[in-house]
């Protein structure tokens, strides 16, 4: 796969099509890949396979803003974070070639690592097979068990926008989980269960930042959570109500633009499972608003930027029941 | 234990009430000149409209130490802004529902269509709820504790 991604795009980039690649290269590890941005001469160190996980369109925002066009290697998953940003005018469409990469599902190393699988030199793919080069000797993993979580409920192998996409003739990957089920299973509990359930994730929170940092829809110039006066990040973790209005705010601004990519989860470093309070937003928005996936459509409103005259009262949050 | 102690002890909710400029405002000004009454633990906080109100600000509120947050505007259709409170209401039903979820009783948030002619439903609205709070107790879940004296 990364040969043909890389034919491909040194041929754009010798027909002047674009003159950079905005890919994926291996960080410190093999299985931490890092976005980079390459010149021709510097592709050799273009990879992309199972652990090539970042949404690359955040860093278009920037890119796009520099001279040249660039070429942006997007995922399926991540076309839809580019129509948003594209929709918020935050990326600067004309300096963008976006080729689309087919995506098999991510790769989770913290699952293969739980099968008792140490010393990992490193991991090839073949078919449906993940081979596995240990200090131990090699394994092999069918790759379906070791999935990243956010794969599991893929929202489909259509490149939502791509001025090219390159085929690889293997299967797609298919959702295999049904997105809201964890958010039914916390909303059919009662509200001191679900207070304790949220006070045990978020009391891991230790404000690094990397969920709004990694996040396409916190793009903006100016956040409320940077403002010195506010004393936010003095009091950070020192209090759990700081915790829950990071998060609860934090969700709020991103209702209605949130993708659903999951990033906030994958690179928390607590584990905290962020993208359940996006998808109480995606869900509610759903009931309430109708069917709304953001980024799918440009030319959709998004759904807390317009209204409906029958729209429902917030007493349904009370009629709707439950305990 | 002295007379004056015990009625200290007395739990007094604080309620916040956003009230828009327009209607609730009005409609609270009216409730005060025809005589209503409604709870002292209800403080009125005027605003432009309902939309102006900010989730941050019913967050800061709970932090503050407030027991129950409620929001007032014109009905549907009758803002002065023509639409403020349409986009109000469906902030504050995503808004409520979040909190709701985190296990904040769904009984503490709540928002009412009251307009400048409704001083009745005012006081009203302001009583039941002081009520609902009153029962639920204090809000322990949604407080900061270094904003306690």
């Amino acid at each position: 796969m990364t040969e043909l991604i890389k034919a491909k795009v040194s041929e754009l980039l010798a027909n002047q099509t674009a003159d950079r690649v905005l890919g994926w290269k291996k960080g410190e590890f093999f299985y931490d890949e890092t976005p980079a941005v390459f010149q021709a001469e510097e592709l050799d160190d273009l990879v992309y396979d199972g652990f090539s996980a970042p949404n690359l369109s955040k860093y278009l925002i920037k890119e796009s803003k520099k001279e040249g066009k660039v070429i942006a290697l997007l995922k399926p998953c991540d076309t839809y974070s580019f129509n948003q940003l594209i929709m918020e005018h935050r990326i600067n469409r004309d300096n963008v070639y976006v080729v689309g990469v087919p995506c098999r599902g991510n790769l989770d190393i913290n699952k293969i690592r739980e099968k008792g699988i140490k010393g990992i030199q490193s991991i090839k793919e073949q078919g449906d097979e993940l081979i596995i080069e240990t200090i131990y000797g090699t394994k092999t993993l069918p790759r379906e068990e070791v999935i990243l979580d956010r794969c599991l409920c893929c929202k489909g192998s259509q490149h939502m926008v791509a001025d090219e996409v390159i085929e690889s003739g293997e299967p797609a990957w298919e959702a295999k989980a049904d997105r809201f089920e964890m958010v039914t299973k916390l909303e059919n509990m009662t509200s001191d269960e679900r207070f304790a359930f949220w006070r045990g994730e978020l009391s891991k929170c230790i404000r690094c930042n990397a969920c709004r940092n990694v996040c396409p829809a916190c793009s903006c110039l100016q956040c409320v959570f940077d403002d010195p006066a506010s004393k936010v990040q003095a009091k950070s973790n020192a209090d759990d109500f700081e915790e829950n209005m990071f998060h609860i705010i934090r969700a709020f601004h991103v209702a209605g633009r949130c993708t659903d990519c999951g990033e906030c989860s994958r690179v928390c470093p607590q584990g905290i499972p962020l993208h359940l309070l996006n998808r109480k937003f995606i869900k509610d928005i759903d009931t309430f608003y109708g069917e709304y996936q953001a980024g799918a459509d440009i030319e959709a409103k998004g759904p807390l930027t317009e209204f409906n005259k029958d729209d429902v009262e917030p007493s349904i949050v009370k009629e709707r029941g439950g305990k | 234990m002295s007379l004056n102690e015990e009625t200290k002890k007395e739990y007094k909710p604080l309620i916040v009430a956003f009230c828009c400029n327009w209607c609730s405002y009005a409609g609270a000004d009216l409730a005060g000149s025809s005589r209503l009454t409604y709870p002292t633990d209800v403080k009125i906080i005027r605003v432009p409209c309902s939309c102006r109100v900010n989730p941050l600000f019913v967050l800061r509120a709970f932090q503050r130490g407030a027991d129950g947050v409620i929001i007032a505007g014109c009905h549907p259709g009758d803002c002065h802004y023509t639409s403020g409170n349409y986009f109000a209401r469906r902030r504050m039903t995503l808004l409520f529902s979040m909190l709701d979820y985190l296990g904040i009783e769904r009984e503490r948030t709540r928002v009412e269509w009251i307009s400048a002619a409704e001083g009745v439903k005012f006081s009203t609205t302001m009583n039941e709820f002081a009520k609902t709070i009153h029962e639920l107790g204090e809000n322990k879940k949604l407080r900061d504790l270094r904003c306690e004296e």
